[in-house]
């Protein structure tokens, strides 16, 4: 049983489990499923700020704090327990398409000459570490959601915000990686 | 006690994202280049079966464990705001590899330098929230 928990998870499993998140924490307690507002409330807490957007009562929302600190301890827990040796196995496409772009190293989640310390002051590191996380906060917070809130909650609730910001999402991913990728890397 | 529970919520949520490698920069340059269907189907499923819940929820009008009204009100419609902001994140998506949940998933997995991209998402959130006023919605 363990050893097939440790092989990584088909997207069968995987989605359906993720799923139903939507239903657990509405039923468990009345919550809609959301992580990027996780970055709000550490600005709240954390800034003693003027800034009306970060003026709320954060200690409401605690609860979401509580689950990502669950997300990151969750991700330890795999490295500790459940990892297998095995590197992520892409399509040959996309294996031929980032070697074309320069990338080479393909074990682990992220390759390691972009997503290291030692890379992160290159022209690389900071467009794909430094800027690109300034995105993720910046624009998920406009959008006012992120994959969890507009993409599977807002999707699930059919709700028309969440079908914009979806299609915002691809249109900056693909944007990114056919457009500004080929500038980047090469 | 009901912390605890979404402690381990979001422990399980942060094991599925690290297994199904939905946490994967490499599995994210698959989807948005279509050659994989394994991100389409992790996400085409998940919001399978959560509207089918929200469906079931409705039908038989099911309330929350303590009794109350499930919350089902979607949020509000910016259409500039949701699709500017989601554009913004799309290309972050892109380049980091990772949304927010993965980004946390990622650092308790061990690559710490995805702490950085933690911070200036912060300075991200921070700056919108500077900004907000000055911004088309």
């Amino acid at each position: 049983m363990i050893e097939i928990v440790k092989e990584s998870w088909p997207w069968y499993i995987a989605g359906p489990l993720i799923g139903l998140f939507v239903p657990a924490l509405l039923l468990f307690d009345n919550k809609q499923f959301s992580i990027s507002s996780t970055f709000r409330d550490f600005c709240a807490y954390v800034v003693p700020n003027p800034v009306e957007y970060f003026r709320y009562n954060s200690k409401e929302h605690l609860w979401r704090n509580i689950f990502v600190l669950g997300v990151l301890t969750g991700g330890a827990l795999s490295a500790l327990f459940l990892s297998n040796t095995n590197n992520v196995e892409i399509s040959s496409n996309t294996l031929h398409d980032l070697k074309t772009l320069g990338i080479s190293n393909f074990s682990g989640m992220a390759p390691a000459e972009i997503f290291s310390w030692s890379g992160l002051f290159s022209l690389k590191g900071v467009v794909f570490i430094i800027i690109g996380g300034f995105l993720v906060g910046f624009g998920t917070r406009y959008a006012d959601g992120c994959t969890s809130g507009h993409a599977i909650t807002g999707l699930s609730l059919l709700a028309p915000s969440s079908f914009i910001a979806v299609i915002g999402f691809f249109a900056g991913g693909l944007l990114s990686v056919h457009l500004l990728f080929p500038l980047i890397l090469n | 006690m009901k912390y605890l529970v979404h402690l381990i919520f979001g422990i399980l949520f942060g094991i599925i994202l690290i297994k199904a490698e939905v946490v994967s920069w490499f599995r994210i340059q698959e989807m948005f280049r279509f050659q994989s269907f394994h991100m389409y189907g992790v996400i085409g499923s998940a919001v399978f079966v959560g509207a089918l819940s929200v469906i079931i929820i409705r039908k038989f009008n099911i309330k929350t464990f303590s009794g109350d009204a499930v919350n089902l009100t979607p949020k509000p419609l910016k259409v500039y705001a949701n699709f500017s902001g989601g554009l913004l994140f799309g290309l972050g998506w892109a380049f980091t590899g990772a949304c927010p949940g993965p980004i946390y998933a990622l650092i308790g997995n061990g690559l710490s330098v995805f702490i950085i991209v933690l911070v200036f998402a912060y300075l991200g959130t921070y700056s919108y929230g500077i900004l907000r006023k000055r911004l088309p919605h």
